[in-house]
């Protein structure tokens, strides 16, 4: 069952060569573990889920066989319950809350049971949700990623006309171009855009807001506008040699690796050296080591300031990735001759060390030393979109650049503008981006509501 | 969208799923958040002349590391007084009109019944559920299971009810009895409305082997009490259908209960004959809130079969239930075992030896596979003497791999006869 986007998306790629972490549950596996649910009242998975599934619930409905209204009780708390499931850090989420942690025994393997209850509904094509009652209004989403398509979802339920924007050829933000392929497929991600919009609202791709279309062409023509931008391109260090060919942005790389047929600086390489040390870092470590290349992890800290989840440095370590600790690159080295001399050959790195708590690590003098490597992954952050931003008035900025909004209802500074999603919270998790999402679309609704109630009748005009 | 309202022996709901008389439906405000979570009915906790009750009250069967697989209590009727229990009542009716709210009463003298029924009709309740259960303490004292035990004195007060009674009177019956059947006729003579069952059946929890006493333990004592719960499940669905196709007693509608945990369960006990279920034990151990899959797979079951409202699902399978006489004795299944499916546990094997008919083999090692130095792990996988199967099925019963082992039919269907026409075919020969 292939969605129509993924026509856009090349037959052959390389992360079809990276096996599920984690296989699907076989349905008598489902139900065993099902079985074990202790069926918790006020359930501690629950609170520990950004969306607040009913996680019990949605067990107990797979062990009596209800599969269809388990994988209704998930998507009704969360339209992306499906990649949610896929891509969830679940350690640190439902799974690190199960109470069975308490007792020394196996956690329930949420996250899989998750999987089970919402791919059988894809299957089997089973919808639950309906376009709501039209109250001619109509809301315009930027961006395609997980926040607008659960905030535009909601607002279809609610019967608002939403219409995402997307400047991208295809949808879905970071699920189809970022998370690691052995997490998530881009078509997996595309198949989940598709199931969402069947409700009733558009999606159109190749649309840059700012670029080809204007914010203020949009104010005219739509009654609110929801900012789900997400964040923007890959930071870079300003080093020398940033600009030879095998040196890339680690965001960029992940999106080839998912999305294009060849990407031939990987399938040239052989030793990779991945400067960072955060979740980003650590998954295109693993995807280049999964794809056979021998890497390096730089991190001019330690182990224990990582901004990584240490599940995740676990299983990276297990796969063969070195990890380098108080170590930084200063420059990325070309070859010596003809083509090679655009090419990075090494990475100058230097040593780092603290002077004192809570200071900047700083380089240690005469430590210069050379690491071989013929691909680079830059992880040090992404940039905060804020130029085309900076013109809309009253929206503020946090100091780090993402846009600040009222938490409960994802409202902005401006009243026809509301935001969510890793724009807003700075860079957090899909499930996140969904349930500010949905909490965007209701606070919508509900300032639609308020202004009926303030001018009854406006509505109505022209007789 | 499936109809799941149901009207059952003349009481309205909007769907079959009611709490049974027991601590879950003791107040207005359970009863209040029950519906709000989705019954469709209750009945009341039962109601009479208050009594006093024990600690503790309740033991529990564990099997296989669940809890409450079944359950016992040694409670009495309500502990609250008729007055508190009417005016509750009468509130929760103003709220919900459209919920059917059924008195469920124990009382002794002709006259009392009279007037209980009467100011609980001033309340508004639907319907009244006669307490002819109670296998412990109100039996001691000629009430419940005491009065369902006599198939005489259950149809006098049936006919009592009946006379002050202008709702439908339910008779609730007590599976303590050899024959259910007898006091089901009972309650049809007596002119019941329809027929509740079944209450708890008498039981001992296990013994404290330090303190040498039965459980529950009440101070140095304790006493027989009711057992419920998923255990219980299929008496219940036996004594149901018992009923369901008893050419007297099958005139009257029935609420079934006993061992309902989810809508499977409420599936098949509407199957065999019950036009309303009710629930006691798994509220008592999850809460209301079991009621949303049992709403909605029950829902999803009859979509997907064709069943539109609930009475076209209501006694399918009564038809199938049979005397013994009446089955085939040339159908004839065999084991069969998938051999892609097979995990090499030989379970099968040792029940058909050892408890069974001695017809499946230990299963051979084939050659070695070796592959890159290391031999793979092989299943033995049990071999089926089909020529010796018996059929009796005892090998898919244990078997843990769904659908690892089948029971394949081998007769050729041609001939079917039953016992009871060979009896009648021998007796002609006899006769002759
Ligand atoms: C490498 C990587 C791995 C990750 N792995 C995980 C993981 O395993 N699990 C997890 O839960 N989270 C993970 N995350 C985080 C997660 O992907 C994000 O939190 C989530 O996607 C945020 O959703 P969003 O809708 O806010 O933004 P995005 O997913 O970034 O979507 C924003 C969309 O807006 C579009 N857009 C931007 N500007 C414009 C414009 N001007 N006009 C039109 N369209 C525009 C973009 O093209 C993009 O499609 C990962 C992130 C990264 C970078
Ligand atoms: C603690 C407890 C108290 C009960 N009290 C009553 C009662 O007052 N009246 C009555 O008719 N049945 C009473 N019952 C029996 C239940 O209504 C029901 O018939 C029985 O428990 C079987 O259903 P179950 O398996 O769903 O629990 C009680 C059961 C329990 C467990
Ligand atoms: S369940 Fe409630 S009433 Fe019973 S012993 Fe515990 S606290 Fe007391």
């Amino acid at each position: 069952m292939a969605a129509p986007e993924t026509r856009a998306l090349p037959a052959r790629r390389l992360e079809l060569m990276m096996p599920d972490l984690k296989p699907a549950l076989t349905e008598a596996q489902a139900r065993a573990e099902a079985s074990r649910c202790l069926y918790c009242n006020d359930a501690p998975c629950i609170a520990a889920c950004p969306t607040a599934i009913n996680i019990p619930e949605f067990i107990r409905k797979i062990d009596s066989g209800n599969y269809r209204g388990s994988a209704r009780t998930i998507l009704d708390a969360n339209i992306l319950g499906y990649s949610c499931a896929l891509v969830c850090p679940v350690e640190v989420l439902c799974v690190g809350a199960c109470v069975y942690n308490h007792q020394d025994r196996p956690p329930i393997q949420i996250g899989l049971l998750q999987r089970f209850a919402t791919e059988r509904a894809y299957e089997k094509g089973t919808r639950f949700f309906e376009k709501g009652a039209p109250t001619g209004k109509r809301v315009a989403l930027v961006g395609a990623g997980p926040a607008s398509l659960a905030c535009a979802h909601e607002l279809t339920r609610l019967g608002h006309e939403a219409v995402c924007l997307e400047a991208r050829q295809l949808p879905g933000g970071l699920n189809t171009t970022g998370c690691a392929p052995y997490k998530i497929r881009s078509e997996t991600a595309l198949l989940e855009v598709d199931y969402i919009k069947g409700i009733g609202f558009e999606v159109r791709t190749g649309v840059e807001v700012g670029g080809n279309v204007t914010l203020a062409e949009l104010e005219k023509t739509y009654d609110a506008i929801f900012l789900g931008v997400g964040l923007g391109p890959d930071s870079r260090l300003g080093l020398p040699g940033e600009n030879l060919r095998g040196v890339l942005g680690a965001c960029d790389l992940i999106e080839r690796i998912k999305n294009r047929e060849t990407v031939p600086e990987v399938e040239a390489a052989r030793e990779a050296v991945v400067v960072g040390g955060g979740n980003t870092a650590i998954d295109i470590a693993r995807e280049l080591a999964r794809l056979g290349l021998h890497v390096t992890q730089l991190y001019r800290r330690g182990p224990t300031e990582m901004g990584a989840y240490a599940h995740e440095q676990t299983y990276a370590r297990k796969e063969g990735v070195e990890f380098r600790y108080w170590e930084q690159p200063v420059a990325y080295v070309a070859g010596k001759q003809g083509p090679e001399k655009e090419r990075v050959r090494s990475v100058q790195c230097v040593k780092m060390a603290q002077t004192g708590a809570g200071r900047q690590p700083e380089p240690v003098r005469g430590s210069e030393h050379e690491l071989p490597a013929d691909l680079v992954a830059v992880a040090t952050g992404q940039e905060k979109l804020v130029s085309q931003l900076r013109t809309i008035a009253g929206i503020k900025f946090g100091a780090d650049g993402r846009i600040e909004v009222e938490p409960s209802t994802c409202a902005t500074g401006n009243s026809r503008y509301w935001a969510g999603g890793d724009c807003a919270n700075g860079g957090k998790e899909v499930v996140n981006a969904a349930a500010e999402g949905k909490r965007a679309a209701r606070a919508i609704d509900a300032a639609f509501k308020a202004a009926l109630r303030r001018a009854p009748g406006a509505g109505a005009r022209g007789a | 969208m499936v109809d799941l309202s149901t009207n059952c022996a003349g009481i309205r709901s909007p769907n079959p799923f009611w709490l049974a008389s027991g601590p879950p439906s003791n107040t207005g405000d359970q009863v209040s958040r029950a519906f709000d979570a989705g019954w469709g009915g209750a009945v009341w906790k039962t109601i009479g002349v208050p009594i006093q009750n024990v600690t503790s009250r309740y033991g529990s069967i564990d099997y296989g590391g669940k809890r409450v697989v079944g359950f016992n209590n040694i409670e009495l009727i309500s502990d609250r007084s008729i007055d508190v229990n009417l005016k509750e009542i009468k509130d929760v009716k103003r709220r919900f009109p459209n919920h059917a709210v059924v008195s469920s009463l124990m009382v002794e003298t002709k006259e009392e019944w009279k007037s209980l029924i009467e100011r609980c009709e001033e309340v508004g309740v639907d319907g009244h559920e006669l307490n002819f259960g109670c296998p412990h303490g109100m039996c001691e004292r000629g009430m419940g299971s005491a009065v369902g035990q006599e198939p005489e004195v259950l149809a006098e007060i049936t006919s009592w009810a009946k006379a002050y009674a202008k709702k439908p009177v339910l008779v609730k019956l007590t599976p303590n009895i050899g024959d259910i059947v007898e006091p089901g006729r009972a309650a049809v003579k007596g002119g019941a409305d329809g027929l509740s069952l079944i209450n708890t059946i008498k039981s001992l929890m296990g013994v404290d082997l330090d303190k040498m006493v039965p459980l529950p333990v009440v101070g140095t004592r304790s006493t027989n009490g009711g057992y419920c719960g998923p255990a219980v499940k299929p008496i219940a669905l036996h004594m149901v259908a018992a009923l369901a196709r008893d050419p007297v007693a099958r005139k009257l509608p029935i609420s079934g209960i006993g061992g309902v945990s989810n809508w499977r369960d409420a599936a098949e006990f509407i199957a065999l004959g019950s036009s309303s279920v009710q629930v006691c034990t798994a509220v008592m151990h999850y809460g209301f809130r079991i009621v949303e899959d049992m709403i909605e797979g029950l829902s999803t079951y009859m979509e997907e079969k064709g069943f539109k409202r609930l009475d076209d699902l209501v006694g399918r399978a009564v038809p199938a239930f049979v005397e013994w006489g009446e089955l085939d004795l040339h159908y004839k299944i065999i084991a069969s075992i998938d051999r892609d499916k097979c995990i090499g546990c030989e379970l099968c094997y040792i029940a058909c030896w050892d408890g069974a008919h001695q017809c499946i083999e230990k299963g051979k090692l084939g050659p070695a596979v070796i592959e890159n130095g290391h031999a793979l792990p092989q299943v033995k996988v049990p071999r089926i003497l089909e020529d010796h199967c018996t059929g009796c099925n005892l090998c898919s019963l244990v078997c843990p791999v769904d659908g690892c082992i089948t029971m394949k039919r081998v007769d050729d269907g041609k001939n079917p006869v039953t016992w009871n026409e060979l009896v009648a075919k021998t007796q002609l020969i006899k006769a002759h």
